[in-house]
């Protein structure tokens, strides 16, 4: 995690540059975005890693799906069927419809897996993927981001992607007019002076499961990023001396334990994204 | 953190994923899974079957030796009880033979004893004649006294 390369002499950046430098994505707009929302933009990073990575991750399990055995599996063919068979009992407890599970599950499956790898883009040094991009585009300011879950429009995509899931089955499961009837009666009963509050409430939830569904994995990889590049500053600014010996040995020490701790973090946000998504298309199949 | 039309991009590389596990990954691999637990399940119970089948063999073959070991014993017994019935027989027939050949010597020796008796009687009434005659030659005319000769013979 050296940020050597990145620090000539001449214009060196500070510990603040060198942050918002990495928080920047690289879009196609050809520098960083300058207004909070603009849908002129498509953040190329985010796109291709998560693309790429999504690709791979079902690369690999279509390979085992293809020459797949009921009778002894291989090694590769037990451990996906160790995180499929985790998918399918959860998206059991929690959907009852089987006939629903059968988009449900490999859908939970997918974002499982997606974002787990995803995620696990946080170990690689948060160096090394910008720097070789600076190199082979000789622009050495030119931005990438590699963890496209650190990245608002991704998490954001995937749990608005759920929330559309969700309104597909309570029409599905309910009926337009059962839904919109559960819409102006739940939670607070059928009254016409509660209809506005409950419809209020109906939407708030909705809006708020989506958003603090899509924030949470974001916030936990963007903080988790950021730790990293805060320990690199440690290393970076090492030098032959005793605080700067003790900030490469920090550095070493404080990496190694985030990193540990984080594949932790990597697991959870995956499985915890997974598990809400089946919880709230679960809840889409019951009525109030 | 800017919003931009990554978000919608991402959506739609979302159902793509998903709808892709839906098509190629899931059903496979979960049908070799429920292929997996069915054969184990058979497995498993053809196991109890097995085992159940043994018990009841093991049963079976108990009570058929058991069955044997009476039968042999029975035969036995039977063999047994017939031999000292046949033994008895014997013995029973044996006795009448012996009674029956006894007897058969005890006739023959009355009828022996009667007919040398008839001899004797018949010698002796001769001899008593014949004494009687000849004592008798001049007085006793042979014809006219034969009643009295025969009823002599008779008592003698």
């Amino acid at each position: 995690m050296s940020t050597a390369g990145h620090e000539t002499a001449a214009n060196a950046p500070t510990a603040g540059e060198y942050i918002v430098h990495h928080l920047t994505q690289w879009n196609t707009s050809g520098h960083a975005q300058k207004n909070v929302i603009d849908f002129s933009i498509i953040n190329i990073d985010t796109m291709i890693f998560s693309i790429l990575i999504g690709a791979l991750g079902l690369f690999v399990m279509w390979r085992v799906a293809r020459s797949v055995t009921s009778g002894v599996p291989g090694r590769l063919q037990a451990a996906v069927e160790i995180v499929l068979e985790m998918v399918n009992d959860q998206a059991k407890g929690i959907v009852h419809s089987a006939e629903s599970r059968k988009f449900v599950g490999p859908l939970a499956l997918t974002v499982f897996v997606w974002i787990f790898l995803m995620n696990a883009m946080d170990l690689l040094p948060v160096d090394l993927l910008p720097m070789l991009w600076q190199l082979v585009t000789g622009n050495e300011h030119a931005y990438m981001r590699v963890v496209a879950t650190a990245d608002l429009n991704a998490t954001l995509g995937m749990s608005v992607g759920v929330l559309l899931v969700c309104l597909y089955y309570n029409v599905k499961i309910k009926g337009v007019s059962g839904w919109v009837h559960e819409l102006f009666t739940a939670p607070f009963g059928s009254h016409p002076l509660l209809y506005p509050l409950n419809f209020a409430m109906q939407i708030i939830e909705f809006l708020a499961k989506t958003i603090s569904h899509g924030m949470r994995l974001f916030g936990n990889m963007y903080a988790g990023e950021l730790i990293f590049m805060l320990i690199a500053l440690m290393g970076a600014a090492w030098s032959v001396s005793a605080t700067g010996v003790s900030l490469f040995i920090g550095h070493v020490l404080a990496g190694s334990a985030w990193a540990i701790f984080h594949i932790l973090i990597v697991t959870l946000q995956a499985f915890i994204f997974m598990m809400l998504t089946l919880v709230y298309i679960g809840q889409a199949h019951e009525a109030h | 953190m800017n919003l931009n039309a990554t978000l919608f991009a991402q959506l739609v590389v979302f159902f793509i994923l998903a709808w892709v596990t839906m098509q190629f990954i899931w059903p496979p691999i979960v049908k070799a899974l429920d292929e997996r637990a069915k054969k184990i399940a058979d497995g498993l119970a053809a196991a109890e079957r097995g085992k159940h089948d043994l018990a009841l063999a093991t049963k079976r073959s108990t009570e058929s030796l058991r069955e044997g070991k009476e039968k042999a014993a029975e035969l036995i017994a039977n063999a047994e009880k017939r031999a000292a019935q046949v033994i008895e027989e014997a013995k029973v027939a044996a006795k009448a033979e012996a009674d029956r050949i006894v007897a058969g010597a005890q006739a023959e020796i009355d009828q022996e004893a009667v007919r040398a008796k008839e001899q004797l009687r018949e010698q002796v009434s001769a001899l008593v004649v014949a004494g009687a005659e000849k004592i008798l030659r001049r007085e006793i005319n042979a014809q006219a006294h034969a009643d009295i000769l025969a009823t002599i013979k008779q008592d003698l």
